[in-house]
């Protein structure tokens, strides 16, 4: 018996309601944060992710609420990414009842806010979202905005920093996979998960339950989210850690 | 006959997110009133007490001594059930290494250590923190009552309890090395993992605690 992989559903939230873009375009309505969440949990999933999409500031107290609502009724650990930007986010969402934060493009232009956060907060609840393109051979370029906008950072590397400076866990999703569902970007995930000493978990392409098994097996994930394949029924987080025990993955089951 | 409902305690010393263990106590145990509070007299009061922690132990252990929660920790051990959860675990062994050493609470004769940056098993690299769902071994105990022998909980921890009396170990955790999941002794209970973060076998574990009287 060892540490199980885990399976993290991620819920894009957008004003209190999940929905999930296709690269980060053609939004489709999913239904009810709460409701999901609670099914999920009753599926048997590991964590859940929320990343809020919402726009302006003064909205984004909708998704404080929606934490606080499932908090109480969800009792595995709930992560929540987006629009963390400063110390005072931060502690929003814990106390809405988040246990960690992911801090995406925030870390990129200012990386001492991970350092500040990991020592504020402990580096157990910060997680650096890392949203990765691959650019040439082995080699991956940070992209903010949505994929938009290069940094000219690379992702290997930038990971790196990031564990020294704190954080606790990389949250890796490939921007290229990213709602297409031909699978993880196995490389990068290989390179990431070896260079740094914290958990990885690998994000962005997930189409089938093979794939899954992929991002651990192969590309050395300490924990796979999924978003799509979940949303639309089209498996159970059951037989999705069903799938991957049948691989020889240590789950909890 | 006395019917006004039993309390429970948090303990309060401004470490953060204590949002998940009172709603996951409140949620196991509706009739009892579950207090987040860092008032001496309520903890002195409460039929339950429950020491959690986040973060690091050297701010942990400095709230604790600040606020004097230490004493009442120390008085309440004597007389109530008191559950510790990860940091409230290892504030009550003697020593941890983190932060570059830090005396603790010295409830349970014992050291909290790093589990190291070159942590391996069978050839293959374990990541620390220690994050995720692990297997425990349960040791006679109460408060296992109804929860499946190997059943797995949430760690999150880069520092592990190596308790120096076997006969406190009540969990046995592993993760590269033999570690404390769980000490206990009379009426005291503590756990590395998050009950609260557990789901099924996380939340039976509270409501055994809520229900046990403090007889081991």
């Amino acid at each position: 018996m060892a540490l199980a992989k885990r399976i993290i559903p991620c819920l894009d939230v957008d004003q209190g309601r999940v929905v999930k873009g296709v690269n980060f375009v053609g939004i489709r309505d999913a239904g009810d944060p709460v409701e999901i969440a609670k099914r999920y949990n009753d599926q048997g999933a590991d964590e859940i992710t929320f990343l809020d999409i919402t726009a302006s500031h003064e909205e984004r107290d909708t998704t404080v609420h929606m934490v606080e609502a499932i908090a109480e009724q969800v009792f595995i650990p709930l992560t929540v990414g987006g629009g963390i930007r400063e110390l005072a986010d931060i502690r929003k969402m814990l106390n809405a009842g988040a246990d960690k934060v992911s801090i995406n493009s925030a870390a990129v232009y200012n990386p001492e806010f991970v350092r500040e956060a990991s020592q504020k907060f402990g580096a157990q609840c910060i997680v650096v979202a890392i949203d990765a393109k691959q650019v040439g051979d082995n080699h991956w370029e940070i992209f903010t905005h949505g994929g938009r906008k290069p940094t000219g950072i690379n992702a290997v590397e930038w990971a790196v920093k990031m564990a020294e400076y704190g954080a606790g866990e990389i949250l890796l999703t490939s921007m290229d996979r990213d709602g297409v569902k031909s699978g993880f970007d196995l490389g990068v995930t290989k390179a990431i998960s070896a260079a740094v000493n914290i958990p990885v978990i690998a994000s962005g392409g997930v189409g089938n339950l093979d794939h899954l098994v992929d991002g651990v097996k192969l590309g050395g994930a300490d924990a796979v989210l999924a978003a799509s394949i979940f949303h639309f029924g089209e498996y159970t987080v059951q037989q999705a850690k069903e799938h991957m025990a049948a691989a020889g993955i240590e789950m909890r089951l | 006959m006395n019917v006004s409902s039993k309390i429970c305690a948090v303990i309060d010393y401004g470490m953060g997110n204590l949002h998940s263990a009172h709603g996951a106590l409140q949620a196991v145990a509706p009739e009892t009133q579950v207090i987040v509070t860092g008032d001496p007299h309520i903890i002195r009061q409460a039929d339950h007490v429950v020491l959690p922690g986040v973060g690091a132990i050297r701010d942990c252990m400095a709230e604790i001594i600040r606020q004097e929660v230490d004493e009442v920790v120390r008085e309440v051990m004597r007389t109530k059930p008191l559950l510790g959860i990860c940091i409230g675990m290892q504030a009550m062994m003697d020593r941890s290494e983190e932060n570059g050493g830090v005396d603790c609470m010295g409830l349970f004769p014992g050291q909290v250590k790093f589990f190291g940056n070159d942590l391996e098993e069978n050839g293959e690299r374990l990541k620390v923190p220690h994050m995720g769902w692990n297997t425990v071994g349960q040791l006679g105990h109460p408060l296992w009552k109804g929860i499946p022998d190997q059943s797995r909980f949430y760690f999150v921890h880069s520092y592990y309890v190596q308790a120096e009396n076997p006969n406190h170990v009540k969990g046995l955790g592993h993760y590269g090395v033999d570690f404390a999941a769980a000490v206990g002794e009379d009426n005291v209970f503590a756990v590395q993992f998050h009950p609260e973060k557990s789901h099924n076998a996380g939340l039976a574990l509270l409501k055994n605690f809520l229900h046990w009287d403090g007889a081991a």
